[in-house]
């Protein structure tokens, strides 16, 4: 049977790993959007000088695990005098520091070939029009391509946030306490692994779910001119008369 | 062949002044040469019909107008201002100065085959945001002239739609209202009725009549041969990459004389 008061006593300290695991994601994502776009940019440039970096870039680090990317970042770069000499080890003792980098770098490659992707399958029709009109190469970015290549990007970029939200329990691997790591810690002082696993099992359930409502929503809010309308109530099908 | 008198296929006699003339455009895809030194010139309120059956370098002469396709050699002049235009590496025609190209555009609107809307923003966006972005119009102004025109031609009551709820017909009356909006001296139309469905054609057509009603200069690419004979007060045939023959719609489309035109209009569904 099910011991529910090991569950209830350790649900604070649940919830105290689920404010990790959330602040882990958001300072991860939100760089890794910020820096993901100018970065898809360059990837579908022509010139190779700009597109060629990006790509080996994102080869690198979709083609390794993240698990062994971070733990390059933790303990490899440690084992080297010279670094240990920088300014930055500073930074890179620290275990936060370190799992932000390798899930920024990570979610990075990932998210810049999503938008890239998305910059490519911009119908060529209406850069042409925009062009024909006398827009600047910056307004056209602005305007046009970004914001449509956003949109049809919106999907996959949500899918990409809850594979990310499932990666930060690697956090754990380096002694941050989010929720998997709680739920370790739970299961070594109980031996009790239905509870402590199932419970955070639950966490992660929920959470999973609560992001897609959000991107469903986000989806319905932004992507409604590649839905069909909606019929009945809809005046615009009245036949209007004039 | 083309003769001397009509290497140079100006309309009207010369009462307007001359709106866009672009002088001996030759383009090249590879080896292939799609535009063998074609010139032609607009003067204000001429309505030019472009024919000629497909790959006969039209609509990619369309296109040089614009600088949407870079011609090899040639030159292009708006209101009697000559564009200027440099080779790059690759032996064709760009502009020397971005910032001209994009005003020179901007007094010259296309109209698209495939009407090539912006999928994200409903029509009204659609229709304000060159007006905003290159003409620096306020929001209200850009506003106010969007309705004007969708309502000019039929579409205003669709404002707050995406492209993709609106029939081809609809697409297509907003990308000209978009066109309109910016209010350009110069109107080019890229076969604007080929992507439609045919019971579509006419309330496109029918726009395009009240422009040209209206005065205004439009060089249309088309098949249409009613449209030219009716709306045009020139016709332009391409064959080949050159001009084959021009002049007075009647005379043209009615009396062809050379034997490519002849046989271009028996082929064509009039």
């Amino acid at each position: 049977m099910i011991d529910w008061p090991i569950i209830i006593e350790a649900l604070p300290e649940f919830f105290q790993g689920l404010k990790i695991t959330l602040i882990l994601l958001a300072i991860s994502m939100s760089a890794g959007f910020v820096l993901a776009l100018p970065l898809a940019i360059a990837r579908v440039s022509p010139n190779p000088w700009l597109s060629r970096p990006v790509w080996v870039y994102t080869y690198v680090f979709r083609g390794t695990p993240l698990l062994v990317q971070l733990f390059m970042i933790y303990y490899g770069l440690a084992q080297f005098e010279w670094v240990r000499e920088t300014a930055a080890w500073y930074l890179l003792k620290s275990a936060w520091f370190c799992a932000w980098l390798a899930f920024v770098l990570n979610t990075t490659a990932y998210t810049t070939e999503i938008f890239a992707g998305a910059l490519r399958t911009t119908p060529p029709g209406e850069l042409e029009a925009a062009r024909s009109l006398g827009m600047s190469t910056v307004q056209i970015y602005m305007r046009i391509l970004v914001p449509s290549a956003l949109r049809r990007a919106l999907p996959q970029y949500g899918n990409e946030v809850v594979m990310m939200m499932h990666a930060t329990a690697i956090a754990s691997a380096v002694s941050l306490v989010e929720l998997t790591r709680v739920a370790r810690d739970v299961y070594t002082n109980t031996l009790m692994p239905v509870e402590a696993f199932g419970t955070v099992a639950v966490f992660y359930f929920v959470l999973t779910f609560s992001m897609v409502g959000v991107f469903k929503l986000l989806e319905r809010r932004f992507l409604v001119h590649l839905r069909p309308r909606r019929s009945q109530t809809d005046p615009g099908l009245v036949p209007n008369v004039h | 062949m083309m003769t001397e008198a009509l290497s140079h296929a100006t309309a009207q006699p010369a009462s307007q002044p001359e709106k866009l003339s672009a002088r001996e455009i030759h383009k090249s895809f590879g080896a292939i040469e799609v535009l063998k030194g074609v010139s032609l010139t607009a003067h204000t309120g001429d309505v030019i019909a472009m024919i000629g059956s497909s790959g006969s370098g039209k609509s990619t002469f369309l296109r040089c107008l614009n600088l949407l396709e870079k011609p090899n050699k040639g030159s292009i002049a708006l209101g009697g201002e000559t564009l200027a235009l440099a080779p790059n590496s690759k032996g064709e025609l760009v502009a020397t100065d971005a910032k001209a190209l994009q005003r020179y555009r901007s007094r010259i609107a296309m109209v698209f085959q495939q009407f090539n809307l912006w999928a994200h923003m409903t029509a009204l966006d659609n229709v304000i945001e060159a007006p905003m972005q290159v003409l620096k119009l306020s929001r209200a102004e850009a506003v106010e002239r969007a309705e004007r025109y969708l309502d000019r031609v039929g579409v205003g009551h669709r404002k707050t739609y995406y492209p993709g709820h609106l029939s081809g017909g609809e697409q297509q009356r907003v990308a000209i209202a978009r066109a309109l909006a910016m209010e350009p001296e110069v109107m080019l139309f890229d076969e604007p009725t080929s992507a439609l469905d045919p019971e579509l054609v006419g309330e496109v057509l029918r726009v395009m009549r009240v422009l040209a009603e209206e005065g205004r200069t439009m060089i249309v690419v088309t098949h249409e041969m009613s449209f030219a004979r009716e709306v045009s007060n020139k016709v332009v045939f391409l064959h080949k990459g050159q001009i084959e023959e021009a002049g007075d719609p009647r005379q043209v489309l009615t009396r062809p004389s050379s034997e490519r035109l002849q046989q271009f209009l028996s082929n064509t569904l009039k």
